[in-house]
């Protein structure tokens, strides 16, 4: 076991622990954005960084990709991680100045007002449903295009996707509820798969792969109910925590797909 | 397999030297030409064909080659030519007329004087020799106080020729090292000179290796880092041009030193002569049993890959750069783990820059006793710059470390053109700072850059004059980042974005009070949150210039005014009506036809129709247009 220090909390965690993980293990808040429990985390939003003295050397780094050492130091409230969180936040409300979820985020952290021109863009790119969408379901219906300050999520050159089994886990992972499942699209795609795709376990092997009968209508699968059940999240990512070792998804603010 | 050509014994090596000596240093006269990225850009292509027709029209006993570049961009297309016996001459500024008429001298025995700016020694082994009148190359003020050790052979062979590179020393060190040295004594002699990293971070170059060699798995592997993408910078790109068996003989003792059987060097695709002139480097030393299995009948395996950048500027960061070795997106990953532990496809992965694995044969073959007596305490050797912007003597500089800028600047660069005065100079590209006139006895060395909120970047230099407003510098390194940032993390995407608002906001005199000091919160937040190096040291430029330049900034918030006179929005063209004589050349030149007047009488200039292109003030002989 791992002993380590987070601001007044002596915390002891198993090896292979991160320090986000560490801080939520004794209550210490830090926001976060584009981390979920059983996806591998991505260090994009950056909102995480505290600052850690490990081994003499303090440095400022994102708690969700850190892994936690043995006599680390960690403080979430020196004033440079306060300033750069509150500088960070405002420009993250800025961009989505109309998201509530990110307005929300802000003013628990103190943040009510920015002094940049808002913008009114749902995705703050955390990539949390290109990693659901490519290392949960092995799919890679969606990615990311474009370089700097023009990348975006979409599909491929942006034409409809012929891979997409709408199973729903982007938007039940996004953190601003900017990924909607649209009915129709969702039976067409479902349509559209029924004469060579595969649903989501038939991916993951926990199904033998044959037409479905319910025509990949995952909500009247007495199978994908019966993870839901089990898991309390939503199916396909309960998926990716069937992986050995990986911890129970727990995020509960995502919509369901139709 | 044609195993004719295998060097298997010193023997071998011996013969090659000799006849690449033979080559250097032929018994008829030879001209080579300059004919690196910058020789041609400045039309040695043309000087070399011209010459060819000659040769091939003529009854001619004169040989014709190519060579790297030399350094001294400034006074390109350069020509060198050798007679036996006499001494080797360098020709500056050649055209394809002059150089006609060099071959027809050199024919009739005698040596045109025009022309030439210095002699060279003679290659090792024939005699050396001077020129009265004229003097050597290591008198000139450009290269006085420069210390070639890496761009030793750099602009003296033929690129193209492995028996070249072997007549000046090449490969005799490798030899050493794989049949007399073990693979800890090699990182020993890196860890004993000091060498750090030339791509700008400065990590200790043995002290990663040893990681890498320690590290467990049989698969290990090197990179080497070739996407210089810094804007004015062309350290890596000349080297690779002029020396690329160097790189090819550094890396080779790096992976015995490592256990590497693998190797990669990554070269951005918009170095075309680079990526043809390593493809024939690496076929040759194949060929030659210097790369591939059975290295100089050795057993050792080692092979190298040439991979084509895709041209993003961020994969010169090296985990964004393994990405897209493997394939995927050139993004960025957290560290740790670093490379050395997990790296291209989960190996240890030891990583360097062209100049790094350049270095290891030099200090290999002198040893690291002679490479410590070279550069400071904390810097050992030298470094490669490319000096560039507003200085009479551009070109590419070989410096000991601990040089001070002021040298740089006055000595090897001959000061600034036009009697301008000396505003900054910028280090380290996008990634760097400004310094400024009182920084100018600073040392070069990691440190001491870092200290004054430059860095020492992987070598580019960029020297601006008066003329040069340094928001604008700012807003030209940033919106160079715009596109360049992969993206991924929000305080480098979002901070840039935001900085890059506010700066043409006030370049364009709509800055408000605040501005600054949001730039400067800004810049502290990427410094420290970003997730890789391009977003970390991103703000570096706006923050020196806001550092050094402050009252510059405030001029344009506050006074609506940029000082150099540069930014467009915030300055204006008139005429001196007591200068003017009327001779309608600004009137005849302008764009935007905003000029009128009668001939012989002062001009006007249309403020409404004005678009301060500035085209009117070049074209004035009476500096009779006035910039305010």
């Amino acid at each position: 076991m791992l002993r380590l220090h987070i601001n007044d909390h002596e915390v002891t965690v198993a090896p292979g622990a991160t320090v986000l993980e560490a801080a939520q293990s004794v209550g210490v808040r830090i926001p976060t954005l584009c981390h979920v429990k059983g996806i591998e985390p991505y260090g994009a939003c950056r909102l995480c960084t505290v600052e850690i003295t490990d081994s003499g050397r303090t440095s400022l780094q994102a708690s969700c990709c850190c892994p936690a050492r043995d006599g680390m130091v960690v403080r979430t409230d020196t004033p440079a991680v306060v300033k750069g969180r509150k500088v960070l936040l405002q420009l993250l409300l800025a961009r989505c100045s109309q998201v509530p979820q990110i307005r929300a985020l802000a003013a628990q952290w103190g943040v009510k007002s920015t002094p940049f021109s808002p913008k009114n863009d749902g995705c703050v790119l955390c990539g949390l449903c290109t990693r659901a969408c490519a290392g949960v379901m092995g799919v890679e219906a969606i990615a990311f295009s474009g370089r700097g300050t023009s990348r975006r999520v979409g599909t491929p050159f942006r034409a409809a996707s012929d891979v997409c089994v709408a199973c729903g886990a982007c938007t039940y992972v996004c953190p601003t509820g900017h990924i909607q499942m649209e009915a129709q699209t969702a039976a067409r795609l479902r349509k559209n798969v029924a004469a060579e795709k595969k649903c989501r376990y038939m991916l993951m092997g926990m199904v033998s792969s044959k037409l479905c009968p319910n025509n990949y209508n995952c909500r009247s699968c007495t199978f994908d109910q019966t993870m839901e059940f089990r898991f309390g999240t939503h199916p396909s990512l309960a998926m990716g925590a069937m992986r050995p070792g990986a911890p129970v998804l727990t995020r509960s603010n995502g919509k369901d797909d139709q | 397999m044609d195993t004719t050509n295998l060097i298997t014994s010193i023997d071998a090596l011996e013969a090659l030297k000799r006849q690449g000596l033979s080559r250097l240093s032929p018994d008829t006269p030879k001209i080579t030409v300059g004919m690196a990225t910058c020789g041609r850009a400045t039309g040695a292509q043309a000087v070399f064909d011209a010459l060819q027709a000659e040769i091939d029209n003529t009854p001619s006993s004169v040989t014709l080659t190519t060579t790297g570049c030399i350094g001294f961009c400034q006074v390109e297309p350069i020509v060198e030519v050798y007679r036996p016996g006499k001494p080797r001459v360098l020709f500056q500024n050649v055209t394809p007329e002059s150089v006609r008429a060099i071959h027809a001298e050199l024919l009739s025995g005698a040596l045109p004087h025009a022309g030439v700016f210095c002699t060279l020694d003679g290659i090792p082994g024939t005699e050396v020799h001077r020129l009265a009148g004229t003097p050597h190359i290591d008198e000139l003020p450009f290269y006085r106080k420069q210390k070639k050790i890496v761009l030793n052979r750099c602009g003296r062979i033929d690129p193209d020729s492995l028996a070249e590179y072997i007549a000046l020393g090449g490969y005799f060190t490798l030899q050493k090292v794989l049949a007399s040295m073990e693979p800890g004594d090699v990182i020993a002699e890196i860890e004993k000179s000091g060498l750090r990293g030339r791509g700008g971070a400065g990590f200790p170059t043995g002290r990663k290796w040893r990681l890498a060699r320690g590290a467990s798995g049989d698969v290990k592997y090197l990179i080497c880092n070739a996407d210089e993408g810094d804007p004015g910078a062309y350290m890596d790109r000349s080297l690779l041009e002029g020396d690329p068996f160097s790189l090819l003989e550094g890396m080779t003792m790096g992976a015995f030193a490592v256990g590497a059987r693998q190797g990669f060097i990554y070269v951005r695709d918009e170095y075309p002569l680079a990526i043809d002139n390593l493809q024939t480097a690496i076929s040759q030393a194949r060929e030659h049993g210097l790369l591939g299995e059975n290295i100089m009948g050795t057993g050792h395996t080692f092979d190298i890959r040439l991979i084509r950048g895709g041209g993003a500027f961020v994969c010169g960061e090296e985990t964004a750069l393994i990405a897209s070795i493997e394939g995927r997106p050139g993004e960025p990953r957290q560290r740790p783990p670093f490379p050395v532990e997990k790296g291209l496809w989960g190996k240890p992965t030891v990583i360097n820059n062209v100049e790094t694995w350049c270095n290891a044969p030099w200090i290999l073959a002198q040893g690291a006793d002679a490479f410590v007596k070279l550069g400071t305490e904390s810097s050992r050797g030298t470094k490669i710059f490319s000096l560039v912007g507003k200085i009479n003597n551009t070109g590419l500089i070989e410096v000991p470390m601990g040089i001070k800028l002021r040298e740089i600047v006055y000595d090897i660069g001959n000061g600034i053109p036009e009697g301008k005065k000396f505003k900054a100079i910028q280090t380290g590209g996008p990634s760097g700072g400004c310094i400024t006139e009182e920084l100018l006895d600073l040392p070069v060395d990691y440190d001491s850059l870092k200290q004054a909120g430059a860095i020492m970047g992987s070598g580019g230099m960029i020297v601006m004059d008066e003329d040069t407003c340094m928001v604008d510098v700012a807003r030209y390194f940033v919106d160079f980042l715009k596109d360049e940032s992969c993206g991924k993390c929000s305080p480098c995407r979002e901070g840039i974005d935001r900085a890059l608002e506010i700066l043409e906001r006030i370049c364009q005199g709509a800055g408000a009070e605040g501005d600054i000091e949001t730039l400067e919160s800004i810049g502290e937040m990427m410094k420290n949150f970003s997730l890789c190096a391009l977003g970390t040291t991103a703000s570096n430029p706006v923050l020196s210039t806001i550092r050094y330049f402050r009252d510059e900034y405030e001029a344009h918030v506050r006074d609506h005014r940029c000082p150099a006179k540069t930014c467009r929005s915030l300055i204006r063209y008139r005429v001196i009506a007591q200068k003017c004589i009327g001779c309608m050349v600004c009137a005849k030149s302008c764009p935007q036809q905003a000029i009128s007047g009668e001939k012989k009488q002062p001009h006007r200039i249309d403020q409404a129709l004005c678009s301060k292109c500035g085209i009117c003030f070049e074209v004035c002989k009476q500096n009779a247009i006035g910039k305010e």
